[in-house]
């Protein structure tokens, strides 16, 4: 039989949350660049478009 | 960079998730980016046309992260030969902090954003040629060319020449004799470059069964071939000047800086003992990288500065 599976140290652990937080923030960063591009974009034109 | 933690029972961290965000930036190849951003960079001023600066900055990240998931993809395919030489045994696969598959899916998922990032936001025709770049560097390449012909540093030195082609790309929406010319300079300066490494680091290549040109041609060819490249260099110099992309700074700069390296390859051509050639090539190879640098960063003074191209004869 296999032997069973040991858990995550305190230090595995420690060092996949900074692994989930970095990646987090690379997410974060993502919808910044979309939503600052789409303001650039569309500019002065945003109050020109139609209804 | 960490190592993997020694458990004596096989535990749930021994099936991934062992690499610290540190070990992630070494597989981007952070030292290469430098280089990709810079004549990136360089290549989105030298562009005729203009550029709202978010979209400059988008595009260069694009570039930055294409480059990096070229460096990783690259790192999963040659984890088994970066095992065997010095320079390259504390990267994250062969050190262990990273499994392979994380790496490729690391990879490959930078890849695919960093495309689809550019094509929608900035430009479809530049993030066409940043995936080829991606494919080039990593397919043709890592995967075809490194481990078959001596020839591979020549062909593959053509990834390493895109990134300010691609950014131009992004201004102008076409490849125009200017891009070709800074792509020409790294080209042409990649294969002078890589020997010269070669050279002095022989045994390690060697070692992990690379062909590179000293260990397969001897080392006599390679100081011929250096000083046939470095020749050839001279022309691609002279490329931006002759496009109308670069002005008299970079004309000053770029023969005063080329003399030198050519005095270099001379220098390694002549050389009669092992001692004297890798001293040589090791100064070539120092000075060749600050020769690239400043080549870029002339071309990119003179757009800040406001100094005019020559009219072109391209």
């Amino acid at each position: 039989m296999a032997e069973p599976m040991q858990p995550f140290s305190p230090e595995d652990l420690k060092r996949r949350r900074r692994r989930a937080l970095m990646m987090a923030l690379a997410l974060v960063a993502l919808v910044v660049i979309f939503f600052v591009s789409t303001l650039v974009r569309l500019g002065g034109q945003v109050a020109e478009r139609a209804l | 960079m960490s190592s993997g933690t020694a458990h004596t029972a096989p535990t749930l961290a021994a099936s991934g998730g062992q690499g610290t965000a540190g070990d992630y930036v070494v597989l981007l190849k952070p030292r290469v980016m430098y280089l990709v951003v810079f004549t990136a960079v360089a290549g989105l001023f030298a562009a005729p046309g203009e550029m709202h600066p978010w979209f400059g900055f988008v595009t260069i990240l694009c570039i930055a992260l294409g480059g990096g998931a070229s460096g990783a993809l690259n790192m999963w395919y040659d984890a088994d030969i970066d095992a065997l030489m010095t320079r390259t045994a504390k990267r994250p696969i062969p050190s262990g902090a990273i499994l392979p598959g994380e790496a490729l899916g690391f990879g490959m998922a930078l890849a695919v954003a960093s495309v689809l990032m550019l094509g929608l936001l900035v430009s479809v025709p530049a993030a066409l040629l940043l995936a080829f770049t991606i494919f080039f560097y990593v397919v043709i390449y890592t995967m075809g060319l490194k481990r078959r012909t001596a020839q591979n540093i020549v062909i593959g030195g053509a990834a390493g020449a895109f990134p300010p082609m691609i950014s131009w790309c992004a201004v102008t929406g076409s490849i125009d004799p200017g891009a070709i010319a800074l792509f020409m300079l790294i080209f042409m300066w990649t294969p002078p470059h890589f020997w010269a490494l070669a050279l002095y680091r022989e045994v390690d290549y060697g070692n992990a069964g690379v062909p590179m040109l000293p260990n397969v041609a001897g080392r006599d060819a390679t100081k011929k071939q250096i000083l046939i490249y470095t020749l050839l260099l001279l022309p691609a110099a002279a490329g931006p000047v002759m496009t109308g992309t670069a002005g008299w700074l970079y004309a000053a700069g770029a023969a005063i800086l080329t003399t030198r390296f050519l005095h270099d390859a001379v220098c390694i051509w002549k050389a009669t003992t092992r001692d004297a050639e890798n001293r040589a090539a090791r100064s070539l190879f120092r000075f060749s990288i600050l020769w690239l640098f400043a080549l870029f960063a002339l071309i990119l003074a003179e757009k800040l500065i406001g100094i005019p191209a020559f009219g072109g004869l391209l």
